[in-house]
C-alpha cells in the first residue's frame, strides 16, 4: 500500500500507479488539467510514463477565472 | 495605417484586456469578454477539484483558447518560487503557451506587489523561455529594471486591485511610458470608464481589468462601455490634447463682425 497526496488530501493505492491510472481513479481521465510533483511538473505527454510513488506530493490544477 | 498594440511580437486590435474573475456563471464571463471586443484575457491556475462535480463545464469550454489569447496569472503567489512553479504547470495545462502574467504579491491588505521577489521571478522565467507581461508598483526605475531582465510588458497599478479608485498617480505612470520602452498597461484599479480613458490619454498602450466589469451592476454593459473609453482614450492621446491655459479664455466663435451694441 503507498500514499499519494494529491491537492493537499491523502489517497491510498495497492502500489505506484503511473499519473494516467491516478487520474482515472480521480475521474480526471480526460480533463484538461496538468499535473505537478512537489519537486517539478508531470509532462502531459508522459502521463503513462510518470508513476506517483509512495510519499509523492502531486498537484492538479485546471485553470479557472481570474483576474 | 491600422493602430495595433504589440506584445511580444504579436499584434493585437483590442487594447483592452480582461479578467475571467467574479462572474456569475461562464455565460456571463463568456459575453462580458465579447463585449469589451478582449482578445486577451487572464485565467487563474487553481488545484481542480477532486471528487466533485466531475463534468462541472470549464472555464476552457466557456472561452476556447483557439479563440482568445490566454495570460495565466499567478495570483495568490507571495513568493518568486511559488510564482515560477505556477506558471510552469500553466504551460503545461496549455500546450506550452508561454505569454504569462507575473504577480508576486506582498501582503493580502493591500495586494501591492513585492518587487524584488517579481524581479526575481521575471530573471528566471525568462531564461526558461516565458514571454512575461508583469504586474508590479509605479516606479519608473523597477520598471526599467524588468525591461532589463527580459520581460514582454510593464503592468503597473493604478491604484490597489479590486478598489475601483482609478488613475491614483498619473505622473508616476508617465514616468514609467517615459522611461521604457516596452508596453505599458495599466493593471489592477480601474472603476469605470473615465478611468480607462484617463490612462489611455496618458499614453499607456492598454489597460487590464477584471473587477471594473465583472463587478458592475450590468457587466456586459459595462464591458462595452470600457471597449469605448479605451479607444476614445487612445485616439486622444494619438491626435493631441490642446494645451491647458489656465485663466485665460479663448472665444471659440468669430471676434470680427459682431452687430453694433444697442445704444444707450
Amino acid at each position: 500500500m503507498i500514499q499519494v497526496t494529491v491537492n493537499g488530501a491523502a489517497h491510498r493505492f495497492e502500489r505506484p500507479v503511473d499519473v494516467s491510472a491516478l487520474l482515472a481513479a480521480l475521474e480526471l481521465a480526460g480533463k484538461k488539467v496538468a499535473v505537478g510533483e512537489h519537486r517539478a511538473r508531470v509532462r502531459a505527454a508522459r502521463h503513462d510514463l510518470a508513476v506517483a510513488l509512495d510519499g509523492d506530493r502531486l498537484e492538479i490544477v485546471v485553470a479557472v477565472g481570474g483576474g | 495605417m491600422k493602430d495595433l498594440l504589440q506584445v511580444a511580437g504579436k499584434s493585437y486590435s483590442s487594447r483592452l484586456l480582461v479578467g475571467t474573475g467574479k462572474y456569475r456563471d461562464f455565460a456571463q464571463t463568456r459575453a462580458a469578454v465579447d463585449a469589451s471586443g478582449a482578445q486577451i484575457v487572464t485565467v487563474a491556475i487553481r488545484r481542480t477539484n477532486i471528487g466533485q462535480n466531475a463534468n462541472e463545464p470549464s472555464l476552457l469550454d466557456a472561452l476556447p483558447p483557439s479563440k482568445y489569447t490566454y495570460l495565466p496569472n499567478t495570483a495568490g503567489c507571495y513568493s518568486a518560487a511559488d510564482a515560477v512553479r505556477t506558471l510552469r504547470l500553466a504551460r503545461e495545462l496549455l500546450d506550452g503557451h508561454d505569454l504569462v502574467k507575473l504577480e508576486v504579491l506582498g501582503d493580502p491588505h493591500t495586494l501591492y506587489p513585492n518587487m524584488p521577489e517579481t524581479l526575481k521571478a521575471a530573471d528566471e522565467l525568462v531564461k526558461d523561455g516565458f514571454k512575461v507581461m508583469v504586474y508590479c508598483s509605479d516606479d519608473p526605475i523597477q520598471a526599467q529594471m524588468l525591461e532589463q531582465a527580459g520581460c514582454v510588458a510593464i503592468m503597473p497599478l493604478a491604484s490597489l486591485i479590486g478598489s475601483g479608485m482609478g488613475i491614483l498617480n498619473p505622473w508616476n505612470l508617465q514616468l514609467v511610458i517615459e522611461k521604457v520602452k516596452l508596453p505599458v498597461i495599466v493593471d489592477a484599479g480601474v472603476g469605470t470608464a473615465s478611468d480607462a480613458a484617463i490612462a489611455m490619454e496618458l499614453g499607456c498602450d492598454g489597460v487590464l481589468m477584471n473587477t471594473a466589469i465583472a463587478a458592475a451592476r450590468d457587466p456586459v454593459l459595462m464591458a462595452k462601455a470600457m471597449k469605448k473609453a479605451v479607444e476614445a482614450g487612445r485616439e486622444a492621446f494619438l491626435a493631441g490634447r490642446m494645451p491647458k491655459k489656465l485663466y485665460s479664455a479663448t472665444p471659440s466663435s468669430p471676434t470680427e463682425g459682431k452687430i453694433a451694441p444697442k445704444a444707450a
